[in-house]
């Protein structure tokens, strides 16, 4: 601000606040106030022509102008000086006048203040004076008191040595009048108070009187308590109290002990038969109230007697392990009605309700744990809530498994009716519909069951945060014997339906070994490591025991779908081999007519071939095949296959040169690979397919080995064959293995011919397209 | 330890029967049974040098048709029956017969071994095993082990046992068993037990296995739907008698205890296709062969269910067969069942397999296109029995 002044100046006439504050900057300089840095001051400072500054030099600073200025900066120099002085002046004229006030007020005030002191001194004078004159009469009137006060004193003392006399000897009376009232505790109270007294001046006759009268009354009385306590009285509370007025008798506490425990298990042990009665005359009805009330009492009634007992006998040392000897044998019964009532609890419909009463049973347990701290009785009971848990875990998992058996025999119906009535073609329309109704209830039931398991790790739960809750309950209750199980399970029955199936031929539909298969691949893919996760976030297990990992699992599943569907793909071919073994077998191969149309069995076989197509498609992704050759359905197998048959039969003609027939077809098997014709098959419908073909083609060629034919059979079994080469082509992977079995199947039976003249292409393409 | 390579042979013609010549106990020695239905049929008399791995054939002409099934006789090497299918009156007939190979049938035939053209012999008709009333022959069984006179022969619905008279020209059909039951029954297979005094006889029909006490000709067991499709096959166990192996057309080969059918004791599943054949090592009873239509030929060591269920059961004549006696006893653990191994040597279905009659441990495949091979237990597992 220091360093502006030539520049505040130039402008700051018109700017009052300005300059206000420049003036109280510089008389604060003056008096060597500074609030801003030192450091900035002296930079300032050093300069001597620096007009604020406290090295100025008016000489200094004079010659710089002179040297520097021209006349007319030098004029407005001058007058801009003059400016400045002048309003210095004024600020200083100002400053003066304000302080000036200020001064007169103050001289007036110390004026009158000299005055005021001057008259409180007389006051205070005036005052000890009369203090003196107080001190000496209180003195005087506390001398005269003395004696009457000694006096009185002792006349009280003897009052009440006297109401004390007159105590002893109205206790009798008073005894017996509080015996007629029954008014016990009071007159062991009274006698307590007398009975040290007594004892003390029994020497003196008349006291020894009092004392004996008070012994016989109190003998009265104690027998009546004893009485009282033996008949059992109504209340607990009752007993109690009589034990402690006893006890204030010194009657030997041990067989008090026994005698209130004694007391108390009778009464319990009522509470426990009534309990056990509730629990019989309804083996399932809806009596969870009830016989929680009773549990309830029970445990309530148990605690007071430990409380009460405790208070009792707590000097008393070996009494305390008689309690916990007491209290285990009447917990241990009580467990087992709990226990018995808890198996009873079989409907897993609402699991909330065990849950609360285990919650309930836990708690009242965990008061009789602070009451008695070393029993072993909440441990029993903690052990029973895990019982009844992995009991339920158990029942839910079982629950679970026949959901699952249940919503299969609904499946196999749903599959059975609708194949009744529309014949076979537009049943399988449903499939995915089915799969994935049958896919959500199993996963809404497995939800529903992992919620109402849940419970038992709900946070408002006393015995969720017991480790057994926190860690095992969660990896090997909950995920292992439940939700692993589970899994496990439906990867076994399915594998089941394999194996029973596969001996008696077929008891399974075969659409359901292919919804299951698709299930269980489903399974591999997504829903099992969906689940487990569903699981592992709804029960965080902290101790991190080893589990079933999710790839094992999947590996199971997977391993299940693909033998499902490897036995869905034996039991179609073998339906369809079947057809065409009986279609072999029965004929008279020799003596057939000449073909005219393909049979009728061939017809059933496309067709057949075509409606698993369309099931295996409804479930199944196409899956890749080889390229197809231009027009596959003719051309192919017209020009290939009976190009080589001329070849053949050609040879079978020469019969110089036999060997050229085998030479001929073991050079083809050379280049072709060999097939498996009962393989695995990959999850896609093109791979089905090419399975079920196989089978049954491969069927065909072996029966066809087994026969004889004439010149029609053979015929006959071209005109098959072109026609199956014609539909089947479009379903397989490869359809040069279509084209070899039926090769084969062709070359086979011209070799089983007895006069092997085959059919003029062109005319079987007619029959064929006829057809 | 090379195992030696597998030997091949190729017939000329299709071929389904095969036997080893089951009374030739020095010699490797088998049988072939052509099927043609154009040319004349033969019966290939395959001669194995083990020594030097080479074959010997010679070939008997069989004109009576396309041959099914051949037997050897037990007693007599130069004796066999075979099933053969006829044709005449455009009807395909199937037969059987016994025949006798002509004496001199080794001589002549080493000089120019490849000249088929040369005329062969042709076997001698001993005497025919036909009662048209009891249809087409399946298969001819002999007793095992028996003196050459008494065969079996299953004619569709019909088993009926034979009396060779006469040295054998002769035959006198002297009990008779039939298959009653709804629908067009038959016999597809049939083996004679050489337990019991060789008084039972399994059969197969359809997906049945039964079994016939041959002193009263009735039906003692009857193991229904034993596979799940056509049972091809069957094969009593040498050494143990209640068991039984099955083999059939849904790709399984199955072990049974006769004295419990409910269940079979032991179920292989292989095989990718049919199984047609299941042959027992006649003195090793662990080694199982069986051949199926998916041109494979499996070697299985069903040890669990063995006579010699610890591996050895020491025999001195076998002890001096395995030369390498110095052999450490590694491998001393208990064998597991296992496929000991697979022979892809077949490129068509392989319909036969049989054990060699003289080296236990040597045995032979056929398959359709003519294809014989002949192949050996491998040495370690041989090792393994042995030592």
């Amino acid at each position: 601000m220091d360093g502006e002044a030539d520049e505040t100046v130039a402008v700051g006439d018109d700017c009052v606040p300005g300059r206000r504050r420049r003036v109280h900057g510089m008389l604060k300089l003056y008096y060597g106030l500074n609030e801003e840095g030192k450091a900035a001051e002296e930079s300032e400072s050093l300069d001597p022509c620096d007009i604020n500054g406290p090295h100025f030099d008016p000489e200094l600073y004079l010659n710089k102008l002179r040297r520097e200025c021209s006349l007319a900066e030098l004029m407005d120099q001058e007058t801009c000086m003059v400016k400045q002085i002048r309003s210095l002046d004024s600020d200083m004229q100002t400053l003066v006048y304000e302080n000036y006030n200020k001064f007169i007020s103050a001289t007036d005030t110390i004026r009158k203040m000299k005055n005021d002191f001057k008259k409180m001194e007389d006051e205070m004078d005036c005052l000890s004076a009369n203090m003196a004159a107080i001190t000496e009469f209180s003195a005087s009137i506390s001398g005269t008191l003395q004696d009457q006060h000694t006096q009185i004193t002792k006349l009280s003392g003897v009052h009440t040595l006297l109401r004390k006399l007159q105590f002893l000897f109205e206790l009798p009376a008073r005894l017996n009048k509080c015996l007629e009232l029954q008014a016990y505790a009071q007159a062991v109270s009274s006698h307590r108070r007398a009975r040290c007294v007594l004892q003390q001046y029994s020497h003196l006759p008349s006291f020894k009187g009092i004392q004996d009268d008070c012994h016989a009354i109190m003998d009265k009385l104690a027998q009546e308590l004893r009485q009282k306590f033996r008949d059992g009285g109504s209340s607990a509370k009752d007993l109690s109290e009589c034990v402690e007025l006893l006890l204030q008798l010194d009657e030997p506490a041990e067989e008090l002990c026994d005698k209130f425990l004694s007391h108390a298990r009778s009464r319990l042990e009522s509470d426990l038969q009534g309990l056990e009665a509730e629990i019989r005359p309804y083996p399932s009805a809806a009596k969870d109230a009830s016989a929680r009330r009773g549990c309830n009492e029970f445990v309530s009634s148990l605690c007071l007697v430990i409380t009460s007992y405790q208070e009792l006998f707590i000097n008393h040392a070996q009494t305390g392990e008689l309690l916990h000897a007491f209290v285990d044998n009447l917990a241990a019964r009580y467990f087992s009605l709990v226990e018995r009532r808890i198996q009873e609890e079989k409907s897993v419909g609402d699991n909330s309700l065990l849950v609360r009463a285990l919650d309930r049973f836990h708690r009242r347990l965990q008061a009789v744990a602070k009451l008695l701290p070393g029993s072993a009785v909440p441990n029993k009971g903690t052990e029973i809530v895990i019982r009844a848990a992995t009991e339920r875990v158990k029942q839910y998992l079982s629950a679970l498994q026949s959901f699952y058996m249940d919503s299969l025999t609904d499946v196999r119906q749903a599959l059975a009716t609708p194949r009744l009535s529309v014949a076979g073609r537009d049943a399988p329309n449903s499939l995915p519909e089915l799969l994935s109704s049958l896919s959500a209830s199993i996963l809404n039931q497995i939800k529903s069951v992992l919620a109402s398991v849940h419970l038992f790790t709900a946070k408002d739960i006393t015995f969720s945060n017991k480790p057994y809750f926190k860690g095992e309950f969660c990896s090997q209750g909950v995920r292992e014997s439940l939700v692993v199980s589970f899994i496990k399970f439906v990867c076994q029955s399915s594998r089941h339906f394999c194996e029973s199936a596969g001996d008696k031929g077929g008891s399974t539909p075969p659409a359901l070994l292919l919804l299951l298969s698709r299930l269980c691949l489903d399974y591999e893919t997504s829903t099992i490591s969906y689940i487990l996760t569903l699981t592992d976030e709804q029960f965080l297990d902290q101790h991190h025991s080893p589990v079933t990992p999710v790839t094992t699992l999947c590996a199971e599943a997977k391993e299940a779908a693909q033998k499902l569907l490897n036995h869905y793909v034996k039991v179609q071919g073998l339906i369809i081999s079947q057809m065409l073994r009986k279609s072999v077998e029965t004929r008279d191969w020799v003596n057939t007519i000449e073909p005219r149309n393909v049979r009728a069995v061939m017809k059933r076989v496309v067709e057949d071939t075509t409606s698993i197509d369309v099931q295996v498609g409804l479930l199944y992704e196409e899956g890749v095949r080889k390229a197809h050759s231009s027009d596959s359905s003719k051309r192919t197998f017209s020009v290939y296959s009976s190009s080589r048959q001329q070849a053949r039969y050609a040879a079978s003609y020469t019969p110089s040169a036999p060997m050229d027939t085998n030479l001929l077809s073991n050079i083809h098997k050379l280049f072709s690979e060999r097939i498996d014709i009962f393989s695995s098959v990959e999850f896609n419908k093109v791979s089905v397919m090419t399975g079920i073909i196989k089978i049954s083609l491969k069927t065909f060629l072996e029966c066809v080995r087994l026969r004889t034919f004439g010149r029609y059979g053979l015929q006959q079994i071209q005109v098959d064959c072109h026609y199956l080469q014609m539909y089947l082509w479009r379903f397989v992977s490869d359809e040069n293995l279509v084209h070899f079995l039926l090769d084969e199947i062709v070359g086979s039976s011209a070799h089983r011919c007895l006069d092997p003249a085959p059919m003029e292409q062109s005319v079987i393409e007619v029959i064929c397209e006829r057809g | 330890m090379e195992d030696d390579a597998p030997v091949i042979y190729g017939l000329e013609f299709q071929a389904r029967a095969l036997s080893a010549q089951t009374a030739e106990t020095d010699a490797i020695r088998f049988l072939v049974g052509t099927q043609s239905l154009k040319f004349d049929n033969q019966i290939h008399i395959i001669d194995f040098d083990d020594e030097n791995n080479i074959i010997n054939k010679n070939v008997l002409l069989h004109q009576a048709g396309e041959i099914w099934h051949i037997g050897a006789s037990p007693a007599d090497k130069a004796v066999l029956t075979t099933c053969y299918n006829k044709t005449c009156d455009s009807r395909v007939v199937s037969c059987a017969a016994v025949w006798r190979m002509p004496s001199d049938w080794e001589t002549g035939s080493h000089e120019s071994p490849d000249d088929t053209a040369h005329n062969p012999q042709t076997l001698e008709l001993l005497c025919h095993l036909n009662d048209s009333a009891h249809g087409n022959a399946a298969c001819v069984l002999w007793e095992p082990m028996g003196d050459g006179k008494r065969v079996i022969s299953l004619a569709d619905n019909h088993a009926l046992l034979w009396d060779l008279q006469e040295s054998s020209t002769q035959a006198v059909v002297s009990n008779t068993a039939t298959l009653e039951g709804k629908g067009q029954l038959k016999f597809t297979s049939g083996k004679w037990s050489p337990h019991h005094n060789c008084s039972q006889l399994a059969t197969a029909n359809d997906t049945a296995i039964r079994g016939w006490d041959l002193r009263t000709m009735s039906q003692i067991y009857c193991i229904e739907n034993a596979h799940g499709q056509l049972v091809r096959d069957l094969d009593f166990n040498p050494n143990r008698q209640y068991y039984l192996a099955s083999c059939g057309d849904d790709c399984k080969v199955k072990f049974w205890d006769v004295r419990n059918i409910q269940e079979p004791v032991k179920s292989l599943e292989e095989h990718s296709h049919w199984v047609w054949s299941v042959r027992y090592n006649h003195s090793h009873d662990q080694l199982v062969l069986t051949a199926s239509s998916d041109s494979r030929l499996i070697l299985s060591n069903m040890v669990s269910i063995s006579s010699e269920p610890f591996g050895h059961l020491v025999d001195d004549e076998e002890l001096s067969e395995g030369e390498d006696n110095h052999q450490d006893d590694k491998g001393k653990e208990p064998l597991k069942d296992s496929v000991v191994s697979t022979y892809e040597e077949h490129e068509d279905s392989v319909y036969a397999a049989e054990w060699s009659s003289a080296d236990p441990w040597l045995f032979a495949s056929l398959s359709y296109d003519g294809r014989l091979v002949i192949n050996r237990v491998p040495r370690a597992l041989k090792y393994r029995i042995l030592l």
